[in-house]
């Protein structure tokens, strides 16, 4: 398939620095000319050791960073969006239907009930109650979050649990293209065996996908190519 | 329920073009322009002084501004300069179709009748006559508030801040706005109280599709509710984009100051 499909993701000529106004305008290049396309079934892993700009790369790729120069084209509904230079609104379009994120930190909002959370990506997009409840509770048995717990909100959930309604929460649809940042950070090995699981599930339906993982197994189990981040280092 | 969010082609609902409002010589805003999609929430940050207040007042009709223009897709005039309206067609349209949620509820709610008055009144103004059935509407309301409802006949000055709070948003919502103004609506409030307005606030706004502008200084409460964010200082906008990019990524020395100033906890 993925030799066929054009790419979910082209980053073209991307460029990130940072400027630190209120620190003597400091600036840290991250990276420059930096280029990767991903297609459809493919699992590209960022590596590189920390500093290097995986994250960075991630974030900009997401829209939740400005790129300083160059393009990050997603493909959504067929067409090309440049999350780069699209307006807010339309950022938020892409990430509702086509981009996913998966973080290592749960964001949500304070009192709403874990199952409402897991449920909210599917009621987003339309999906029936019922039909959204189904996946959710589902889901949530893959991967083992007690059944108490489903109607508590998670903040006072421990660092895996809050991650495993975090990964619930990112595959209960699926997303043609998804980012996966450290998503199996805290979790024990039987849990990563199930996200593994369904990332490779996510991948042979088509997903594009661009990772970090610092846990070797995983990365090998996923990892369809790396992707050195560091040959596009930016000169300081 | 969860109505879907804004979609790449839909016509703006609002559009504020070079708006500026001097007060004599001194600048209260300068040259802000934006456009907000139905179901698109605002965030309006800065410090105190950065011209924020101006700018809502300014939009939402109380302060003409000295150039500039605010078009609204009206339901009566199509999209419309709504200081172009006479006074009378600009104050219907703005029972009909706005709501305006102040900081201190005293502004918003008539602290003289009952709770559940002040609920119903803006169905009053919209014609409605039907005691039952507006007592209904508001029953219903301040149940969506998160209200006792049993306390429908009390003052509002029997209800704590908090509930006064709630008050104003059911007031400010029960006639079906497409468009809501909110000036620092969690800014009196205790910070337990606030996060469970904050959330309320959310998920009506949601659920009822509203465009929303909302000013607040504090960053916490725009990462909450806002779509995106409009950076303030000196009376003109400095950074806007994307709430999450804003704030994790400012481009401009006065927005990184301002994120980089907040108190983590």
């Amino acid at each position: 398939m993925s030799a066929l499909s054009p790419p979910s993701i082209v980053v073209e000529d991307l460029a990130k620095t940072f400027v630190l106004h209120n620190a003597d305008s400091a600036t840290i290049p991250v990276f420059q000319n930096l280029r990767l396309e991903v297609r459809p079934g493919e699992c590209v892993v960022l590596s590189g050791e920390s500093g290097v700009g995986k994250s960075t790369l991630m974030r900009s790729i997401f829209g939740n960073y400005l790129p300083t120069s160059g393009g990050v084209r997603v493909m959504h509904d067929g067409a090309y969006v440049d999350i780069t230079s699209a307006a807010p609104h339309e950022v938020l379009e892409v990430r509702r239907r086509t981009l996913g994120y998966v973080s290592q930190f749960l964001r949500v909002i304070p009192r709403i009930p874990t199952l409402q959370l897991v449920m909210e990506p599917l009621l987003e997009n339309g999906v029936e109650e019922a039909a959204a409840r189904e996946r959710a509770v589902e889901l949530l048995k893959a991967l083992r979050l007690p059944e108490p717990h489903w109607e508590l909100p998670p903040a006072t959930f421990s660092g895996g649990e809050q991650q495993r309604v975090n990964i619930a929460r990112s595959f209960i649809r699926k997303y043609p293209v998804l980012l996966l940042d450290e998503p199996t950070a805290s979790l024990d090995a039987e849990n990563r065996a199930i996200v593994v699981r369904l990332i490779k599930a996510a991948l042979a339906e088509g997903a594009a996908m661009i990772g970090i993982f610092h846990d070797e197994d995983v990365r090998d189990a996923v990892a369809t190519r790396l992707f050195p981040v560091s040959q596009f280092k930016a000169a300081a | 329920m969860n109505a879907p969010s804004v979609k790449f082609d839909v016509e703006p609902l609002l559009r504020v073009s070079d708006l500026t409002k001097w007060y004599g010589h001194v600048l209260g805003c300068r040259d802000v322009s934006f456009e907000l999609r139905p179901g698109e929430v605002l965030g309006v940050v800065g410090e105190s002084g950065s011209g924020k207040t101006t700018l809502l007042n300014c939009i939402s009709g109380k302060l003409q501004p000295s150039s500039g223009t605010v078009e609204f897709d009206t339901y009566r005039f199509g999209l419309k300069d709504i200081y172009s309206l006479s006074e009378p067609d600009r104050r219907r349209m703005q029972r009909e179709e706005w709501g305006f949620v102040h900081q201190n509820p005293r502004d918003g709610l008539r602290m003289r009748v009952s709770g559940g008055a002040n609920v119903a009144e803006p169905l009053m103004y919209l014609g409605q006559r039907h005691y039952g059935k507006m007592r209904r509407a508001t029953i219903e309301w301040l149940d969506r508030v998160e209200l006792d409802t049993r306390r429908i006949d009390d003052k509002p000055r029997n209800f704590s801040g908090g509930m006064q709070q709630r008050i104003q948003v059911a007031r400010n919502l029960i006639h079906g706005p497409r468009l809501v103004f909110m000036d620092e609506p969690t800014g009196g409030l205790d910070v337990s109280v606030q996060a469970r307005l904050l959330d309320l606030l959310r998920e009506l706004v949601r659920d009822l599709n509203l465009a929303v502008i909302i000013v607040t200084h504090d960053m916490a409460v725009a990462r909450l509710m806002a779509d995106r964010l409009m950076v303030m200082k000196g009376g003109q906008v400095v950074e806007t984009g994307l709430t999450d990019q804003v704030l994790d990524d400012p481009q401009h020395p006065y927005s990184q100051l301002l994120v980089s100033s907040v108190l983590q906890i």
